[in-house]
């Protein structure tokens, strides 16, 4: 008899242990994010796909905020009938989550009876709660841009005196720092109004391929909903657009591959007329289209095109070139739109039955219907919202830098928010009494210690899963979201088991085979370093990348589905992509020649 | 070339002769007609094989004795199968019907009358549609010259009383009369890859993807199961190449060293054996031809095909797929008074 292998099965989280030297930083986590001995006795996994790294103490807001808005809109808004929300704790910086499945029949067939009185509300109303939506948000965004700068004078403004104000400078302080916060948390209510039923009517259509058409891969499906004018096109585009008036403009000479956008500005202003002009365009273009980050939204340190240039001003050469070279560089929306509708018509001839076909129908036009959101909603929330969020909380870390809280601005990130408004509240004090704040002797220190565990948690892996293993995992909310199943549970139980292979799998999110240098891009400030032919190797292939598409000859990431956005600007470019491969930036050295794979999500390391 | 009382050439043939030309002369005659690249050749008709078996008969009866029989009796089979494919293969053969496959030869020939072809059975029944007598008659592979081409004929005609013939008809009580012999002649393709084409899944029956498996030299490697051939999986609409298995291919199938008829089996060389038999170009190609036949027969067809050595693609058969055609598909879903509630197999837990 053969001996049976040991069952397989994940660490329990009582198991982990806080890496030694770092657990003040740990300790320092919001007591509701800490793992308990209860916790033992659920399923969580790693949240790698909205959280690749190890998270500063400040930024864990982007998933409590997150998940207090999923929980509410699927717990008590919509009332999804077999699911409630998502648990979240975080052990050496990494973010576990966990489910609240519905399983008792009788409370499910409760939640069915409020969830289609909600649900098919929503579905029937959409575009008209879509419109009303983009208003809230603009309403949202606006007011962001209008809170109070963070400063305080050294003697409050004799207008302020002489209009009988009788608040004084400190107060605002804490009223401003209240509001942003109110409104990050208010976006991400906003973010989830519509997001799991979107979704839902997508998969729906998904699930009906994928049984109809057992073989169809991801990509094509995606490809028959995805549509090609949400708004996370637009800074693209607007660079496309750039391009062009540069050279219409007789600029496109100053604008070089290798020269910093601060030179290049300063050329193009230099030149008088001609720069201006070209300056004037780049400053329409900015303002929204520039507030799009490099990351997904849940870091800071992923700055937006309007704060670090150097992403877009990468990309305008190579497009620059190719118009010269007498390419049409538009997006062919008209054409892209055609084979959707083809590849809609060929699937639909293949089915069996003319029952079948209008059940498909019904299916593709409701999600056809709710896409837009889908597509459009992270330009504003992840994107426009959270580049002003965290821009407001770095003027709060200059205002407490320069008050000897710490020495950087970006400092203010390694407090938490509930720390942070402590220190406010601290130096309010301070301003008002005119003791000396008590913050410069307590935090310095902590921010370095908390700098070094980020540094130190950054070098270790973490387990993908804690916890007893489901027989099957029926949260469509976690279906739907991160796209994990029983298959690969055990995938990530059985990882691990041929650690020599040269094999790195992944999602196979753009068709095609292409071989070449890996460029191990870590962050945007080493874009510059891609050169043409290359296979770019990132941890997140986010929208905001896609201008450097037209260079490389493919891309991997660490994280993505075959639905992103990314996905999606590869398969225009015709550029092969392998997404959510969990470890290609840890796996893969820069400058190793390697295969992708994109139709078959296979990167292979060639030697 | 014109066709004659018992030889019909492929440009004449429609699926509704299949008849007197058998399952795979019909298949060869449609694929020329609709505009596929197919080796040209002729059928020697069934009423060729009826006028010698009936010359045969006249001496001994055959049919009869055959349907005496029992298919268990192994025995008693072996014995007259024997004696019967010898009859077959040394009888003389009518004097005007070898002329007018001698002819037919020439005309197929043409300046070459040493050029290879293949002569292939293609047995009919009554019922057109019943495939399942694929692969029990025989399948002459590189025949060259006239007499060779002769001797294979009558060859095809005597492997319809092969023991695995005659006995498969008898446990399925096939009625001699209904079962007759047509025999293909074409030219041989000189195979530089070659193999089978699905186009629709045999694993889950799938409709939008093709399945090609292919291997290196002619396609019988693959056929007859002696080499495990590339795998790959293509969808049917896009062209994506979603699964690719390149095999060790250890041997080929390719026309015999001695320069005469027949093939030989050698071993690939080291440097090919685990290379790709066939690029994403071909591959391209042929499915779009999978598409092309499959649309000509208005269902999912099982083809077999070769690529020669300079690249040109001719299909060598085609055939309804059967196994999944005959499943009774449950369908996917049906439309809903409330397309809303189609959103239900997402959220109402049946996952």
């Amino acid at each position: 008899m053969s001996t049976m292998a040991k069952p397989k099965r994940f660490p329990l989280p009582s198991s982990l242990e806080v890496i030694a030297g770092t657990e003040r930083t740990q300790a320092a986590y919001p007591y509701y994010m800490q793992f308990t001995r209860e916790d033992d006795e659920r399923f969580w996994f790693y949240n790698s796909m909205h959280f690749p790294a190890p998270m500063c103490v400040f930024d864990t807001i982007t998933a409590e905020a997150a998940y207090c808005a999923l929980g509410a809109a699927n717990t008590r808004v919509h009332c999804l009938p077999t699911t409630l929300g998502i648990d979240y704790r975080i052990i050496n910086g990494r973010i576990y989550i966990g489910g609240n499945a519905v399983t008792d029949p009788a409370e499910i067939a409760r939640r069915t009876e409020e969830f289609k009185k909600r649900a098919f509300y929503y579905y029937a109303n959409w575009e008209r709660l879509f419109a009303q939506w983009k208003e809230k948000m603009m309403v949202l965004i606006r007011d962001a841009e209008k809170l109070r700068k963070v400063e305080i004078p050294e003697f409050e403004p004799l207008e302020h005196v002489h209009a009988g104000r009788g608040v004084a400078s400190n107060h605002y302080l804490l009223d401003t720092y209240q509001k942003t916060l109110e409104g990050y948390y208010r976006m991400w209510q906003h973010h989830f109004e519509f997001l799991l039923l979107g979704y839902g009517a997508y998969l729906t259509f998904f699930d009906f391929c994928k049984k109809a058409f057992p073989e169809i891969s991801d990509q094509t499906v995606a490809r028959m909903v995805a549509g090609m004018q949400a708004e996370i096109f637009r800074p693209d585009d607007e660079l496309r657009r750039l391009a062009k008036r540069a050279i219409e403009i007789g600029v496109d000479d100053k604008i070089r591959e290798g020269c910093s956008p601060t030179d290049i500005i300063k050329s193009l202003e230099q030149l008088g007329d001609p720069g201006r002009a070209w300056l004037e365009e780049l400053a329409v273009s900015r303002d929204p289209w520039f507030n799009i980050n490099v990351g997904d939204g849940f870091y800071h340190n992923h700055r937006s095109w309007n704060d670090d240039l150097s992403m877009p001003f990468a990309a305008l050469p190579g497009y620059i070139a190719n118009i010269k070279a007498g390419q049409r560089i538009e997006r062919p929306i008209e054409k892209l739109m055609a084979e959707r509708k083809q590849l809609i018509e060929d699937y639909r001839e293949l089915l069996n039955t003319d029952e079948e076909r209008a059940a498909y129908d019904q299916m593709i036009e409701l999600a056809h219907r709710v896409f837009p959101y889908v597509e459009g909603h992270k330009f504003y929330c992840e994107h426009w919202y959270t580049n002003l969020f965290f821009n407001k909380i770095r003027e709060f870390g200059a205002l407490l830098s320069t008050n000897g809280f710490f020495p950087d601005t970006e400092d203010v990130f390694h407090l938490t928010h509930f720390e942070l408004e402590a220190a406010i509240v601290d130096l309010m004090t301070s301003w008002s009494n005119g003791s000396p704040p008590r913050g410069p002797s307590r935090w310095p220190a902590l921010v370095e210690e908390r700098k070094a565990a980020i540094a130190e948690w950054t070098k270790h892996d973490t387990a993908p899963a804690l916890g007893p293993v489901p027989d099957v995992i029926d949260d469509p909310a976690i279906v739907m979201l991160w796209g994990i199943t029983r298959d690969s549970l055990d995938a990530w139980l059985t990882a691990g088991d041929q650690p020599d292979s040269n094999e790195i799998k992944g999602f196979a999110a753009s068709s095609g085979v292409a071989e070449g240098v890996a460029r191990v891009v870590k962050s945007v400030d080493e874009i510059g370093r891609l050169r043409q032919g290359d296979i770019l190797v990132c941890q997140v292939t986010n929208p905001s990348w896609a201008p450097i598409f037209q260079k490389i000859a493919a891309a991997v990431s660490d994280i993505g589905g075959s639905m992103s956005h990314a996905a999606i600007v590869a398969r225009e470019f015709g550029l092969p992509a392998v997404v959510g491969t969990g470890r290609a930036t840890q796996r893969i050295k820069d400058g190793q020649r390697i295969r992708v794979d994109g139709g078959r999500g296979l990167v292979t390391i060639l030697q | 070339m014109r066709s004659s009382e018992n030889i019909r050439w492929f440009a004449d043939i429609t699926l509704q002769d299949r008849s007197a030309v058998g399952g795979k002369g019909g298949s060869l005659g449609e694929l020329t007609r609709a505009g596929i690249a197919v080796p040209p050749g002729f059928v020697v008709r069934t009423g060729a094989f009826e006028r010698f078996l009936a010359k045969l008969e006249l001496e001994e009866p055959i049919r009869p004795r055959v349907e005496s029989l029992r298919d268990d009796e192994l025995e008693e089979i072996t014995v007259l199968s024997q004696r019967v494919r010898a009859r077959f293969e040394n009888a003389a053969l009518p004097q005007d019907l070898q002329s007018e496959i001698l002819e037919a030869h020439a005309g197929l020939c043409g300046e070459r009358p040493d050029s290879p072809l293949a002569v292939r059975s293609s047995a009919t029944t009554e019922d057109a549609e019943d495939t399942s007598f694929a692969g029990l008659q025989d399948t002459f592979l590189w025949v060259m010259g006239a007499p060779a081409t002769l001797k294979y004929v009558r060859s095809c005609w005597a492997s319809l009383y092969s023991v695995p013939s005659i006995a498969y008809r008898r446990k399925h009580r096939i009625r001699e009369d209904r079962v007759a012999m047509a025999v293909v002649v074409q030219q041989m393709v000189d195979a530089r890859t070659a193999g089978v084409m699905f186009t629709r899944s045999p694993l889950t029956g799938d409709r939008s993807v093709i399945t090609i498996e292919a291997t290196w030299g002619l396609g019988s490697a693959v056929v007859s199961g002696e080499v495990t051939p590339d795998r790959f999986v293509i969808a049917k609409i896009t062209g994506e190449i979603s699964i690719r298995d390149i095999s060790d291919k250890h041997i080929r199938h390719l026309p015999a060293t001695h320069g005469g008829s027949g093939i030989d089996e050698v071993e690939t060389p080291e440097e090919m054996r685990r290379l790709p038999s066939v690029s994403d170009d071909e591959l391209a190609a042929l499915r779009d031809l999978g598409r092309k036949i499959e649309r000509h027969y208005g269902r999912p067809q099982d083809i077999e095909w070769a690529i020669d050595r300079n690249g040109k693609i001719f299909m060598l058969q085609s055939r309804p797929e059967t196994v999944w055609s005959a499943k009774e598909a449950m369908p996917v879903a049906r439309p809903a008074q409330d397309p809303h509630t189609h959103v239900m197999n997402i959220f109402g837990g049946r996952r």
